[in-house]
């Protein structure tokens, strides 16, 4: 049998065109062994949670640069509740103000990585968020 | 707390059906019960399969089939299929972004699978997900293969209708007359086809099959239709061609026969990626004479020391 591979949803949330920090995450993901699907630019909420519900992900990534963060991340936690979606984690990474950065988690963002974070932690991170909410044995 | 998921899934709960395709794909013992039991119901689906080399289009134009097919009545199933890292294992997946303006319509399923160490295109898994979405009622399911080589066949055993996708620009009448991928349609696409060159390569593909004696395929003669993917151009026609090879099928009883070569094809994939993981650690065994002594070694030693190596590992088995 094989082993489950972490699987992550990534997305550019709103309207924002600039993906290359998406892209690279997503890339940093794949070579940690993980399967990234990436949706691409200028979705919305309803699209990401749809696409998070058919691929059955068990981490959601969303990048977002727009300033608009605050009022679309909710929008995203509100449809990932309706759904059911309790124990897929959420990341957002971007240009987030620091003093924002506990309101999202405050609301269900399980963690949040500003400009110059190191793709170790975040993958450390997505690591850590499977084995907790989804209990995939990850090395 | 299997027969509840699988309720929910029948009842279209796709939450419960991502679920239970995680399941199958990975061959849990959930996952096998579920499929004994959907592959009861499955069979009834038209499956097509596009292939072609990667950046052709596919998936974009998969986005134009799902709207189409939508818009005929149709409950759709995609599944779409990147490759896998031969280090790492994990697969930058980016199929979706393609079709992701459909993934809001209602009857439309999508879902990306990694090729997890199978070549040719194709995945046990995919077609494993395929018998699943057709016992759980999508009647028309798109594969997408892996960007696809010339020698990239698998796919055609395992679906009903073939697309071969192509661009202008890939070559001369030589390339549409060499062996593998370009034998294996039953549709091809010359897509983009706004670019200089699209009636080449159009022409070049009709030669190919206007120049053959032999006979096709299934009594079917492939038919070459021209698209511009992201404009939608081209897509209607398509589809209608689709279902006029459906209908043949139908029609000279091919339809049933193709879904047991489908089947016959998940055994055929398992097994030869069984072999090939046994390859694999044959090849890393320590005792390997191949690993001590690469380069002084000869090709007769080599030829002996596989043979012997394959010779004792299935008395193993």
């Amino acid at each position: 049998m094989t082993i489950k591979r972490v699987k992550v949803l990534v997305a550019k949330l709103g309207l924002d065109g600039h993906d290359r920090g998406a892209k690279v995450v997503a890339r940093a993901l794949k070579d940690a062994g993980m399967e990234v699907v990436y949706t691409g630019l200028r979705q919305t909420p309803e699209q990401i949670v749809k696409a998070a519900i058919q691929e059955d992900a068990d981490v959601i990534g969303i990048s977002i640069l727009s300033g608009a963060h605050l009022e679309l991340i909710p929008k995203v936690i509100q449809l990932m509740r309706q759904n059911g979606l309790n124990d897929v984690g959420l990341i957002v990474g971007g240009v987030i103000p620091p003093e924002d950065i506990n309101k999202l988690k405050d609301m269900g963002v399980d963690e949040v990585f500003l400009p110059g974070s190191s793709l170790k932690e975040i993958i450390d991170k997505v690591k850590k968020i499977a084995r907790e909410k989804r209990g995939i044995n990850v090395e | 707390m299997l027969n509840e998921l699988l309720d929910r899934a029948i009842k279209g709960d796709e939450i419960a059906i991502a679920k239970l395709l995680t399941k199958i794909e990975y061959m849990t013992e959930d996952g096998i019960h579920a499929l004994d039991y959907l592959i009861t119901k499955s069979g009834n689906s038209h499956v097509i399969g596009i292939t072609g080399i990667p950046g052709a289009g596919k998936s974009t134009l998969i986005g134009g089939l799902i709207q189409e097919y939508v818009s005929r009545g149709h409950k759709v199933g995609v599944i779409v299929i990147d490759p896998s890292s031969p280090f790492t294992m994990g697969s930058f997946m980016g199929n979706r972004i393609r079709m992701q303006d459909k993934t809001l319509l209602k009857n439309v399923f999508i879902r990306s699978i990694a090729s997890r160490g199978h070549l040719g295109g194709i995945s046990a898994e995919a077609l494993m997900l395929t018998e699943a979405l057709d016992g759980l009622g999508y009647d028309r399911i798109i594969i997408e293969t892996v960007g696809a080589g010339q020698t990239d066949t698998e796919i055609s055993e395992s679906v009903h209708t073939i697309l071969v996708l192509t661009v202008p620009g890939t070559g001369d009448d030589i390339q549409a007359l060499k062996a593998g991928i370009m034998e294996i349609g039953d549709i091809y696409i010359v897509n983009k086809a706004d670019r200089p060159d699209a009636d080449l390569t159009y022409n070049y593909i009709r030669f190919a099959i206007e120049s053959s004696e032999m006979p096709f395929r299934d009594g079917w003669k492939p038919i070459v239709v021209k698209t511009i993917a992201t404009r939608n151009e081209g897509i209607k026609e398509l589809v209608d061609k689709i279902e006029e090879h459906r209908e043949f099928l139908i029609r000279n009883e091919l339809f049933k026969k193709k879904v047991l070569n489908r089947r016959m094809k998940i055994l055929e994939l398992m097994a030869r990626k069984q072999l090939s993981e046994i390859v694999n650690k044959i090849i890393k065994e320590k005792d390997n004479i191949l690993l001590k002594e690469p380069i002084s070694i000869s090709l007769r030693q080599i030829i002996l020391q596989v043979k012997e190596l394959l010779d004792k590992r299935y008395q193993n088995i």
